[in-house]
């Protein structure tokens, strides 16, 4: 992981290219919007091995500097009903049962998925509040935020939380600090089970569907897959799961993510046919005037000009 | 309440001039800070609505300060326009007369001002034009209380947010095609009018052209 991944790809509210934007591909002679796989970094969360020991979490809190929060008992070994704002990285502890009627805990790292096609950057309305670099980390610039939190309503997975002091948003940063200078995020480097691995997307989808093959063929869950939703253009956090069939049994993992839809619809055909009515409007009124002038007052006599 | 009252031509001007209330001092206070705080929403939600516009959120304060104010400013505009539909209310009432005007429209469009039927203190447009701004600024206060304490809409509600928005961005998109139309008119179309909303009189002559019901009932004359 070198600085050149940390290249910016894309950037909240930005019109125009992005600096430094644009990879040549040798393959095919053609320069791409920087999208090169090699660089592409990944988080790979293996549940089945994951103890709840919370490592994670606590190195999180260490190495981004925050207090530890106040926890919440709510009857299960969670620390707290859902992440906040300074706290980024939960363990979400799921009491379930399997087709045989068998306890089940499915533990999960809940963090921000840090998707390619990030729901958070399309909705984002202040420049440079948003940045997705090349290696596929989305990163929040609090300084360019602006409170309006519209990035919370276009996240699928509920990630950016929004701090009443300051009023700006905040989630985890995949340590693009730590990445940028060539460690793996705290959180990996606190993991004692080896349950999470952090590398290229292509070299942690192979570990993950390496791990999923061994599941199947020594374990009883038939149903063990990879998480790495397509809707967002899949993740740069992905997950091996016991039963990927159903996501939702690890604490609301969304089945099938994606940008909603009336985002889509707000940031794409309403803002450009909004721009243009009024453009258009402005013009018509304008000709209008050209063409027909002010109306007069009878009995007023015109003014000379 | 429907202004009225004939004010003594000025003296002091060369050729006197009869002129009439058009509006009571109330009701400019009522107009104008209902118009600011509308131009204040219309900058900050262009800026926030479109990047390309943001540089209309730096003049009025910039990033998380537009954010900030933007609703408080929202709360002024709606409630100015509360005491604008109870002090015009018998004004903005929709007649048989204003039907006539409306499918006569083209004529008032292309300035064939006489083929146009007497109109009273209104015409069909500003009614409608009030009328459009007054159901508006209600979906715009639900829509835009939802955006503004995301943070407080549980997790399970969280699909409404994007629908909010879009709601919200269209309406108020909405209404700046009836505000463009609206300060078209007053600036250019029709001269004296803004006298009219900034001192408060028009001239005679202007209020029998524009609004002849109005100007029989205020000065008791026909012609």
């Amino acid at each position: 992981m070198s600085n050149g991944t940390m290249e910016i790809k894309a950037i909240s509210g930005h019109r125009g290219g992005t600096p430094g934007g644009g990879v040549y591909d040798q393959s095919d002679g053609k320069t791409r919007s920087g999208t090169s796989r090699d660089y592409d970094v990944c988080k790979l969360v293996d549940t089945t091995t994951c103890i709840g020991c919370k490592a994670c979490e606590v190195a999180c809190l260490e190495w981004n500097g925050y207090d530890f929060r106040d926890t919440t008992f709510d009857n299960t070994y969670q620390t707290m009903p859902d992440t906040a704002w300074n706290f980024w990285n939960l363990i979400r502890f799921n009491e379930d049962t399997d087709a045989d009627g068998n306890l089940q805990w499915l533990m999960r790292k809940d963090q921000c998925m840090h998707c390619a096609d990030p729901g958070c950057l399309e909705a984002c309305p202040a420049d440079g509040a948003i940045v997705q670099y090349q290696n596929g980390i989305v990163d929040f610039n609090q300084e360019h935020c602006i409170g309006c939190q519209y990035c919370v309503t276009g996240c699928p997975f509920n990630i950016p939380k929004f701090n009443d002091q300051t009023k700006k948003v905040y989630k985890c940063t995949l340590c693009s600090d730590r990445v940028g200078a060539g460690l793996e995020p705290a959180c990996i480097k606190a993991c004692p089970t080896g349950c999470l691995h952090f590398g290229s997307k292509e070299d942690m989808l192979f570990e993950a569907n390496k791990r999923v093959g061994q599941i199947k063929a020594n374990t009883s869950y038939k149903d063990a897959g990879v998480y790495d939703p397509e809707g967002v253009g899949g993740t740069h956090v992905i997950y091996v799961l016991h039963d990927a069939t159903n996501p939702e049994r690890y604490g609301g993992l969304p089945r099938d993510p994606r940008i909603p839809f009336m985002v889509k619809m707000w940031k794409g055909p309403l803002k450009w046919l909004g721009g243009l009515g009024i453009t258009l409007g402005a013009f018509a009124m304008f000709m209008h005037y050209v063409r027909y002038g002010p109306k007069r007052v009878e009995g007023e006599e015109e003014k000379k000009a | 309440m429907s202004g009225g009252a004939i004010v003594q031509p000025q003296s002091k001007t060369a050729v006197a001039e009869e002129r009439v209330v058009r509006y009571t001092f109330q009701e400019r206070v009522i107009h104008w800070i209902n118009g600011i705080s509308y131009g204040y929403l219309l900058f900050t939600g262009l800026a926030i609505f479109t990047p390309y516009l943001a540089w209309m959120g730096t003049v009025m304060g910039g990033g998380g300060t537009i954010r900030y104010w933007h609703p408080w400013i929202g709360l002024v505009y709606m409630a100015t326009i509360i005491q604008m539909q109870r002090m015009w209310r018998s004004d903005m009432v929709t007649t048989d007369a204003d039907r006539q005007w409306s499918k006569n429209i083209e004529h008032y469009v292309k300035n064939e001002d006489d083929q146009m039927p007497p109109v009273g203190r209104f015409n069909h447009g500003q009614k409608q034009f009030f009328w459009v701004m007054f159901y508006c600024v209600f979906i715009l206060l639900v829509t835009g209380i939802v955006m503004w304490i995301p943070e407080r809409i549980p997790r399970s509600f969280h699909w409404v947010l994007p629908i909010m928005v879009f709601i919200h961005s269209a309406v108020a998109l909405v209404t700046i095609a009836a505000f463009m139309i609206h300060v078209y008119m007053s600036i250019w179309v029709t001269p004296g009018s803004m006298k009219g909303m900034v001192e408060g009189t028009v001239s005679s002559a202007w209020a029998k052209t524009h609004h002849r019901l109005w100007w029989q009932r205020i000065t008791g004359r026909k012609n």
